[in-house]
């Protein structure tokens, strides 16, 4: 019992000043590293903006105080003609129906290639091992090249249209989630494909029977998420010319005042629509993450 | 000093705590017994606010500490330490900084955040440390300590914030036997030095006998039994674990001497078999 008193385990005086002063020599030097990174961090913020703001043309200082000015005069104008607000939504709604279906297809599309590039790009549940690199480098250009930039090739090629936009985004969406699943998939448990191995299951029935049921949850509520994402992108890519609600509300900014309705008329729908889908998915995605799991 | 009238916690249609009542005057070291489940863990909680309870009121020196809310109610968590079967230290920082975080409660977030605690503070968490025999340890991250080091820095982090009353759930149940003496003969020498109120939630009867002074016994969310360990006989524990005729004290110790008590009664019983 003795040994277990607090007594017992007293390192004496001496001992203690010793470990007080060089913990606290410690903690300076940590304070002293802390605090030149937060002076580097802080001297780099100024110098970006000051650079940032001496090339930019018109000059942020100058340029602030007309901020507002765009907003206000399209909400002043379709203030004035809100009575043809609700004609308007009616008008455009076909618009916003090709964008989401933009949106769908490129996000099952997508969805589907990234399930594939990410078993094959998993340490463990890869095909072919050698060539994770290969599928991962793949999934990096996917990534990289931004969905205006395929999408502004692939007009040029097959001309404006909801097809280009929806490859475009698809091919992105792929990259994309790719990544994600292939993160989900290396946490996934590697028993049951083991089992379904020593019954002399294929690769693919391996994959589908014993990775698939577990990540299932996760892959939907990232497909969801991204889904959300491609409606944005999708609206963003009909200024380009590829169709639906973007290509009219250029073609409505372009006009300027006097169309002004327009462009409100379509802001509304699109937020309409993001929050719609966002509070869909987000409700969906919480029932598959917590309570729909068996 | 500390007094419950009939404190009661509901889950859905589940009862986890029902009119829990008991009154304590003075500083002592009070254990509470029961089986899992008996809702020994959600008084506890419910007493240090980190659960609402459901009925019932707790009152602390004449102030009723129930429905405190925001910065009160963490004044009264800062004065009302706990301590958790599994030590919920922040594993990757070092022992100190762990020590530290039991001054939180009268320092800004924006100091937290730079780490910037007081010298006079990081003395006193040292001492601490020493006092409980782990000082050599202060630097390393808290995840390379064993348990029962884990376990001791969790006390210095209740010790840091000076409390009234100090409430441990089940601080012994993940460690060997040894490392249990060392904790609980902490506790005691806590209660002891400090005069603070320690009451600790303990699985084994044995442990609430050898350093309690006042034992209560839950049972389904009820309190079954309350009084000194005297009192506290076998037959009443059974009773509090619902176990039948079979039930002996020593199935249930962790008690090094305990056990070897048992073994040689055994060994006798054997011995005495063969003779005849």
């Amino acid at each position: 019992m003795s040994d277990a008193t607090l007594s017992g385990h007293n390192s004496g005086p001496a001992s203690v000043d010793a470990i007080q002063s060089s913990y606290l020599q410690q903690v300076q030097r940590k304070r002293l590293y802390g605090g030149l990174t937060l002076m580097i961090f802080a001297l780099l913020m100024v110098a970006g903006f000051m650079t940032a703001d001496a090339r930019n043309a018109g000059g942020f200082w100058e340029g602030l105080h007309n901020v507002g000015d765009y907003p206000a005069d399209v909400l002043s104008e379709a203030w004035e003609k809100r009575a043809a607000l609700p004609a308007l939504i009616v008008k455009y709604f076909p618009a916003l129906v090709e964008t989401i279906n933009i949106a769908a297809v490129a996000t099952i599309l997508g969805a589907g290639l990234g399930l594939i590039l990410s078993l094959l790009s998993t340490r463990g549940l890869a095909r072919w091992p050698r060539l994770i690199p290969v599928f991962r480098r793949t999934m990096d250009i996917m990534r990289a090249i931004p969905e205006i930039v395929i999408a502004l090739v692939l007009i040029f090629v097959l001309g404006g249209g909801p097809v280009p936009a929806m490859i475009a985004i698809a091919i992105h969406t792929a990259g994309a989630l790719g990544k994600m699943f292939s993160e989900v998939a290396e946490n996934a448990d590697l028993k049951p494909l083991e089992g379904l191995a020593s019954t002399g299951a294929t690769w693919a029935q391996g994959m589908w029977l014993g990775i698939l049921p577990q990540v299932a949850p996760n892959y939907v509520s990232y497909a969801l998420l991204r889904f959300e994402i491609n409606i944005r992108a999708s609206a963003i890519l009909g200024f380009v010319g590829a169709g639906g609600l973007g290509y009219e509300l250029r073609n409505a900014m372009a006009w300027g005042p006097g169309r002004f309705d327009d462009a409100a008329a379509i802001f509304l729908l699109l937020f309409g629509t993001i929050i719609f889908f966002d509070q869909l998915s987000g409700r969906f995605r919480n029932q598959l993450t917590t309570g729909g799991q068996a | 000093m500390l007094e419950l009238i009939s404190l009661t916690k509901q889950f859905g249609t589940k009862t986890a705590v029902e009119r829990a009542s008991f009154k304590v005057d003075h500083p002592m070291m009070i254990g509470i017994i029961g089986r899992s489940g008996a809702g020994k863990s959600t008084l506890l909680r419910m007493l240090n606010r980190l659960s609402d309870s459901t009925d019932g009121r707790i009152v602390f020196q004449g102030n009723d500490i129930t429905r405190l809310k925001g910065s009160s109610r963490r004044h009264w968590q800062s004065r009302c330490a706990m301590i958790f079967q599994q030590f919920n230290l922040v594993p990757r920082m070092d022992v100190v900084s762990n020590v530290l975080h039991g001054t939180l409660n009268q320092r800004s977030t924006l100091s937290t955040m730079f780490n910037l605690y007081p010298q006079a503070d990081i003395h006193r968490a040292i001492e601490i440390l020493d006092r409980l025999g782990i000082a050599e340890q202060a630097p390393k991250r808290a995840e390379a300590l064993s348990g029962g080091q884990q376990q001791r820095v969790a006390i210095a982090r209740a010790l840091m914030q000076d409390p009234a009353i100090i409430l441990a759930d089940e601080p012994i149940a993940s460690l060997d036997p040894m490392n249990a003496q060392i904790v609980m003969q902490s506790l005691r020498d806590i209660h002891e030095q400090d005069n603070r109120m320690v009451i600790a939630n303990l699985h084994t009867l044995d442990t609430a006998r050898r350093y309690c002074d006042r034992v209560i016994g839950m049972r389904d969310g009820r309190i079954v039994f309350d009084g000194t360990p005297e009192q506290l006989s076998t037959n009443v524990a059974r009773d509090i674990y619902g176990a039948d005729a079979s039930f002996s004290e020593a199935a249930t110790s962790t008690q090094i001497d305990t056990l070897d008590r048992e073994t040689a009664r055994l060994l006798e019983e054997a011995k005495a078999e063969a003779l005849v």
